[in-house]
């Protein structure tokens, strides 16, 4: 039986080199030994990634994509397919696990310094991604076709009507109709089940690629590879497998304790993972009281609504989202870890995170008074962080960074 | 440096609890305060008298198409013969769903609006504004039903339970308020009820009959709550075993790491 299988692994190698391809990624592929924490959300979104995959394959097998059909089909999963429920609750609860350790993969990155050279582009494939994936849980919401999936759906594709003479006519052509309707439904479920995860797909590819190219940075900022030992491995290096699989692992089933907390004793996650109204069949009659987005929204939501002007509102929006593709170009620093960068950028990267998390409670606050006034002041950090950083990166007194790990 | 990380790890802490407790509320019109309906929905005793309830003083006008019979027999512990019984009234087989007595269309002619379908009303509204809007119809001369309702004003549904409960009459107190123009405004807030006319139940068994209605309607808006949650239980127990292996084996391969 064993014979049997090594000659069939030899027979393909033969033919196409998966034995070059395992070293190249896993068996010979050197990472950095002293990774912590924040080094497990990489492998983390490649799990729900895959999740969102398979069970979103399973949902389409029962969902139905019409305006009259939608709503009681999500039921129909829910109630009469065998164990659809748990496939409907992990894809929901999937969404905003994604977003969730994106948003942490995200963060890694500014405390580490990874999106710096040589690591540009990695980072402007994973601000590919961010987008994407903003795109996909956008149109993804709408198919349940709920109070919240219908107005929400409505308040965000008519934000392009403020652009000047292309506004309206783009906001038709993205709705397919002069309202929202069983055609923008259909388009947006083409969208969300192969348009949107194929491209995914190959960033994520490209992604990983160009990471496994320039190989992982790491908590010290150090590049690994400027020091090997006799036989061409990283000193500081350890081998993808065994080590960091079996260590991923780890994180991997505690992220699943969690995950498995959420899906089987609080789906709803307090009406933040799933909204309350979208219990409710889209009405096209009755505007809900309080439209909010989904909370992975709501900081953008948030900056959106603190402008008074619709197109600058717009605008500044859009900006925020996309901003991060110039870190690498924005941050002069001359070492990449927050371990040995000076009292200013840390203060500036704190001043950020409570920002970016304000602006995120804001997002579903309604917009009045004080919160109105409370955004500004937390989206004007916001762009500060990123406009002013070739500044303060430059003058900020860094610390000397060792040779080798510590 | 881990100080760093140690104080944005407490205002993340921080800022998340103060979001969820703030949590997005029920889209429950009105604005009245919601009694809490301290429903139970272990209890199937409760949630038989519920459905019958449902069946009897609800499914006339309003509907629940996502949930069937045999579903609801298997979960309450119903015989068949208990469900034809007790509960089919306009139903022949097991598995069709409950379907209200009156057409759509006719419902909206006579009431203005069509009664809504009651399958996820507990997960839209929240068992409490069921419970709390169930027990705040007063009477109302110049309502076409004769009754208005604190948590839904100007509702188009009737009083349904005035025999059990009887008729109520609304309190209000008028608070003048002058702003900072001058100008006096008055609103008028709900104070309490008064009971005008008894009905055949006493308040704390209306409380129970109201309670275990909305406790069936809880149960029917997720019928697979319980057996989710004992899912849940195994695979959490799963994991935990799971992680030890894989963090000894993690410790093993790692040993000779420095
Ligand atoms: C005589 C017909 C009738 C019966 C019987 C009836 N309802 Fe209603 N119900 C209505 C109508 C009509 C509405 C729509 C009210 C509106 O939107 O103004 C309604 C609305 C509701 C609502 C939604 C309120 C809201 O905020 O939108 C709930 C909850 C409800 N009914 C529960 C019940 C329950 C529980 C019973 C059984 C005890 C019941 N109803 C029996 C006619 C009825
Ligand atoms: C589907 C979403 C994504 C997947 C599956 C994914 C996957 C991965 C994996 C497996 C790694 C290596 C492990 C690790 O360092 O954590 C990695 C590294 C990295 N990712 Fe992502 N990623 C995704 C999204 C993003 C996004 C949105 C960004 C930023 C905008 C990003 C930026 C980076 C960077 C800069 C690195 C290198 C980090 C370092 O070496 O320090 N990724 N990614």
């Amino acid at each position: 039986m064993n014979n049997l299988l090594i000659g069939l692994r030899d027979w393909v190698d033969a033919r196409l080199p998966i034995m070059r391809a395992w070293d190249t990624h896993m068996g010979k592929y050197y990472a950095p030994k002293n990774f912590n924490f924040w080094y497990f959300f990489g492998v983390l979104s490649l799990l729900v990634l895959v999740n969102q995959l398979l069970t979103g394959i399973w949902l389409t097998m029962s969902y139905n994509p019409s305006q009259e059909g939608a709503f009681a089909s999500v039921e129909y999963i829910m109630r009469d397919v065998d164990y659809g429920w748990i496939l409907r609750y992990m894809h929901s609860t999937g969404a905003s696990a994604f977003f969730l350790v994106v948003y942490l993969h995200m963060f890694r990155a500014l405390l580490y310094g990874s999106y710096k050279k040589p690591r540009e582009l990695i980072w402007i494939f994973g601000m590919l991604i961010f987008v994407i994936l903003m795109a996909e849980a956008f149109v993804g919401y709408v198919l349940p076709w709920g109070q919240m999936s219908y107005w929400g759906a409505q308040v965000i594709i008519s934000l392009f009507g403020a652009l000047p003479v292309v506004g309206d006519p783009l906001v038709e052509w993205i709705r397919g109709d002069y309202s929202i309707s069983d055609i923008t439904l259909n388009r947006f479920f083409a969208l969300h089940v192969i348009a949107v995860p194929l491209a995914l797909v190959m960033l994520v590819v490209m992604h990983i690629l160009a990471l496994h190219e320039t190989g992982s940075n790491n908590p010290d900022g150090i590049e690994i590879k400027e020091h090997k030992g006799p036989d061409g491995v990283p000193l500081d290096g350890v081998a993808f497998h065994p080590y960091h699989t079996s260590k991923d692992l780890v994180a991997i089933i505690v992220f699943l304790m969690v995950f498995s907390f959420v899906l089987f004793f609080a789906p709803e996650m307090g009406g933040y993972f799933l909204e309350y109204a979208n219990f409710e069949p889209a009405n096209i009659k009755a505007t809900p009281e309080h439209i909010a987005p989904v909370w992975y929204f709501t900081p953008f939501y948030a900056i959106l609504r603190a402008v008074p002007d619709k197109l600058w509102g717009f605008i500044l929006f859009g900006l925020s989202v996309v901003l991060p593709v110039f870190l690498p170009w924005l941050d002069r620093a001359r070492v990449k870890s927050i371990r040995y960068r000076g009292w200013i950028y840390k203060s500036a990267l704190t001043l950020f995170v409570i920002s970016f998390i304000s602006l995120g409670w804001l997002g579903v606050q309604p917009a009045e008074g004080i919160y109105v006034l409370a955004a500004r002041i937390f989206a004007v950090i916001y762009f500060a962080f990123f406009l002013l950083m070739p500044y303060y990166t430059t003058i900020d007194k860094t610390k000397p960074v060792p040779d080798r790990v510590v | 440096m881990n100080n760093y990380l140690k104080r944005i790890a407490r205002y993340t802490v921080a800022t998340t609890l103060a979001g969820l407790l703030a949590a997005p509320v029920f889209a429950a019109g009105g604005g009245a305060e919601l009694e809490k309906a301290d429903i139970d929905p272990g209890q199937i005793p409760s949630l038989q008298r519920g459905a019958s309830n449902f069946m009897n003083y609800c499914s006339g006008c309003h509907s629940a198409q996502y949930v069937r019979f045999n579903t609801i027999g298997k979960h309450l512990e119903l015989s068949e013969e208990q469900l034809v019984d007790n509960l089919m009234f306009n139903a022949e087989k097991t598995f069709e769903t409950i379907r209200s007595a009156m057409p759509a269309a006719d419902a909206e002619r006579w009431y203005g609006t069509a009664p809504p379908d009651l399958s996820l009303m507990a997960r839209a509204r929240g068992a409490d504004y069921i419970y709390t809007f169930l027990k705040s119809f007063y009477v109302q001369e110049e309502s076409p039903t004769g009754v208005d309702n604190i948590v839904m004003p100007a509702t188009s549904m009737p009083h349904v339970l005035w025999e059990l409960q009887g008729y109520q009459r609304a309190v209000f107190s008028e608070h003048e308020e002058t702003d900072s123009e001058g100008n006096v405004s008055t609103t008028v807030h709900f104070e309490h009820f008064e009971q005008v006319s008894p009905g055949t139940l006493d308040a704390e068994d209306y409380d129970i009959f109201v309670r275990d209605t909305v406790n069936f309607l809880a149960y029917i808006a997720e019928p697979i709550r319980g057996e989710r949650r004992k899912i849940g239980t195994w695979v959490i127990m799963y994991l935990i075993v799971f992680f030890i292996i894989a963090l000894m084996l993690k410790k093993q391969i790692w040993k000779d790491v420095h």
